[in-house]
């Protein structure tokens, strides 16, 4: 941390960062991005039209259905937080990267080794169907030389970092990388039948396994999901809005409770299951104080704009940023109550659980996303701006009412199936078979589909405007500045 | 407090290291006493292995992700019990790696499908679903009845599984081969088998075929579900956590 090395470097110290790795980050975020939505539409689909599996063995709901979260969660959640932590560590702490081009190429296509190897498994079936740790353990040992090459990458930046203090945003990022480190390693403890299979053996059974993958799971959502992206959050959100974080103080009682409760909450996942009941209502009250903290980021996140509240009618991707916000507050209040027994009882099982997982995942995890590349494709090639700020504002809308249609139509599917379940008649009989909640889903699965339709199409219309503006066209000006929509 | 948290903020190794302690204080207080409270797992009898059949008839439930759609977790709610049968115990998923408890009921819960509908019923409804069901929205699963069942390896199976936990004995491996061929051949005498694996239900599943096919290995694991534990002379303390 000697000051010669910064006076050596320049007043500018750009060229020194590694960038090269972000950009190729940016470009397969947005490609991960189109195949995580086709492939959540082409399973919405086969939900309302069964048929369309073809009778092949590849194309079944069950196995695209990994297909499609791993590749929204960690094709293009992933690849995204690798891509932004590489860029805000190294401009926080104005430091190059640590290990250089060498250690940034590996961690990055590296990892697109590990989903290439997870997907590929998926489509012939090699799975340890464990949600969101299906990869099998040839795929999981290589991941976890990936992250703890990432854990070093990271640390060494901060570690010779040219700012005493570390920002904000890395503690979250830093969080993230050593939870999932832990997570990771004791989820996916497994014996392989034959070292040149693919087939283990989980170290763990029944109800221990159950608890420890949704301890997994949960923080899946907790760590992966929501502490890194709130580092991106307070990153780009007062780099975009050009103001400070709001609270200096609520970040950190902020950082330091979310952290500490999210990892009680995965047995609100098995309500009014074997797992013993001491343990459900650990969870249980450990999910609803969670609301606090993840609030108060919320509230940190939003009154970042005060005073530039304006730049959302001509900054649609600060605007999409703040709507992810916006999700971030509902989902992290919605949460809880679903971890609420009496409610779980209801929701548990049903599309309500779809519904929350993407009112999280397209509202707070995608728009976040977008409303960062929207601000570091300019930055990174060097463009004045996007090519189109209007086909940005299209997307936004087109986004937003996608993802309005997809959760509505969840509520009202989950809400219904779980009443059905339950209902008897007059002559005290179950009233429904279990086939005639099954066809009573059929047209909210249709409006589900619409949904998922008119997001993809968003992410498509963004990836037109990202290649127009990495191709270096002039900015599109609109003849006058169009007026924002009353919010 | 002791440390002023500007403190931490200017050192990553301590950041890292409070960081890592705050996260694994949640994980420990659920999991470890899982692990060391005996009362966890129900002391019912009538839980074993699967049998090697199950074994690879379990691994196609998992490699076509039934799991995705269908639960194996009865609640003890009024309605499921009636729709499924006994609410389920820790016990039952015992030897279960994974456990398939599922989060999500596109279809209906398994975790007692065992003897609910006849193997041919099962073969009709994996080749053509919607020619049983009309209203389902499950995929077909034509060609697990004509692919013929890799077993080759299941003596490596079961000492994959006694590896971490699984308690097969050195018979069970030996015979492994056998047990499976014996479970799927009405005319093999199965008298050892079935000492081996208390309650396995034995037969020709795939009654379409004279060859062992996959669908005879995931009809073998399905029949058996939710069967092992007699709950009729259980008595209710057996049942407490």
């Amino acid at each position: 941390m000697s000051s010669n090395t910064a006076l050596a470097a320049g007043p500018s110290p750009a060229p020194r960062y590694v960038d090269n790795v972000i950009r190729a980050a940016v470009v397969l975020t947005m490609f991960w991005g189109i195949a995580a939505f086709l492939a959540g539409v082409v399973i919405a689909a086969q939900l309302v039209w069964p048929q369309l599996s073809f009778d092949s063995e590849f194309l079944t709901f069950g196995r695209l259905r990994p297909l499609h979260t791993s590749a929204a969660i960690f094709a293009f959640g992933g690849t995204a937080l690798i891509g932004t932590a590489f860029h805000i560590v190294q401009r926080t702490c104005r430091a190059r990267l640590f290990g250089g081009e060498p250690l940034g190429w590996f961690v990055l296509l590296g990892y697109q080794f590990f989903i290439v190897i997870a997907a590929t498994g998926y489509l012939l079936g090699i799975t340890q169907s464990k949600e969101y740790a299906e990869p099998e353990w040839y795929a999981d040992l290589w991941l976890a030389v990936v992250w703890i090459a990432y854990l070093i990458a990271y640390l060494g930046t901060v570690l010779k970092r040219e700012e005493p203090h570390i920002y904000v945003a890395n503690w979250f990022y830093l969080a993230f990388i050593i939870t999932v480190t832990m997570l990771h390693i004791t989820n996916n403890l497994a014996m392989p039948v034959s070292i040149v299979g693919t087939k283990s053996y989980g170290a763990w059974s029944g109800v221990q396994d159950a608890m420890i993958q949704w301890w997994y799971g949960h923080n899946a959502v907790g760590f992966f999901l929501t502490a890194a992206f709130l580092g991106m959050m307070y990153y780009y959100i007062p780099k975009a809005a050009n103001r400070p974080v709001y609270s200096y103080r609520l970040s950190i009682v902020h950082f330091w409770s979310l952290v500490f409760l999210y990892i009680w909450a995965g047995p609100h996942h098995l309500h009014y299951t074997s797992l013993p009941d001491w343990a459900q209502t650990l969870g249980m009250v450990f999910s609803v104080m969670l609301w606090m903290p993840s609030w108060g980021g919320m509230i940190n996140g939003l009154m970042t704009l005060s005073g530039a509240w304006d730049k959302l009618r001509t900054d649609p991707g600060l605007r999409f940023s703040v709507t992810s916000v916006g999700f971030y507050g509902m989902s992290t209040f919605e949460g809880p109550v679903m971890s609420i027994k009496a409610v779980n009882s209801l929701s548990h099982y049903t599309d309500w659980t779809i519904g929350h997982v993407h009112s999280g995942a397209l509202g707070w995890v995608a728009f976040i996303v977008f409303g960062t590349m929207y601000y570091l494709v300019p930055k990174m090639w060097n463009r004045p701006g996007m090519w189109s700020t209007r086909l940005m504002g299209w997307h936004y809308w087109i986004a937003t009412i996608g993802i309005v249609l997809y959760i509505t139509a969840m509520w009202v599917s989950g809400i219904m199936q779980g009443l059905m379940w339950r209902a008897y008649d007059e002559l005290g009989f179950l009233q429904y078979s279990f086939v005639e909640t099954v066809a009573a889903m059929k047209p909210f699965y249709a409006i589900r589909l619409l949904g998922g339709v008119f997001f993809l199409s968003g992410g498509l219309i963004m990836a037109y405007n990202m290649w127009r503006t990495i191709r270096g066209e002039p900015e599109v000006v609109s003849a006058r500045p169009r007026p924002a929509l009353a919010a | 407090m002791f440390i002023r948290h500007s403190t931490i903020e200017k050192n990553v190794i301590l950041m890292a290291v409070l960081t890592l302690i705050t996260v694994s204080i949640g994980g420990m207080v659920q999991i470890i006493p899982l692990f060391t409270i005996e009362s966890t797992i129900e002391r019912v009898d009538g839980m074993r292995p699967y049998t090697p059949l199950e074994v690879l008839g379990r691994n196609i439930y998992i490699r076509e992700g039934c799991y995705l759609c269908h639960s194996q977790q009865i609640r003890p709610f009024k309605d499921e019990v009636e729709r499924y049968g006994h609410y389920s115990l820790a016990a039952e998923s015992m030897y279960d790696k994974p456990f398939q408890w599922g989060s999500k009921r596109t279809g209906p819960d398994l975790a007692r499908v065992g003897g609910r509908y006849s193997n041919d019923w099962h073969v009709a409804h994996m080749v053509s679903p919607r020619a049983v069901v009309p209203e389902s929205v499950m995929p077909a699963y034509p060609f697990l009845a004509t692919r013929k069942l890799e077993f080759g390896d299941i003596a490596q199976h079961l000492k994959a599984m006694r590896a971490v936990g699984t308690p097969y004995t050195d018979e069970m491996i030996a015979n492994a081969r056998a047990d499976l061929e014996a479970q799927v051949n009405p005319d093999a005498d199965t008298t050892a088998l079935e000492k081996r694996y208390p309650r396995a239900v034995v037969g020709k599943f795939n009654t379409e075929t004279p060859a062992i096919t996959e669908l005879d290995a995931l009809i073998a694991y399905l029949q058996m579900l939710g069967t092992l534990v007699r709950f009729g002379d259980l008595p209710p303390d057996r049942l407490r956590q």
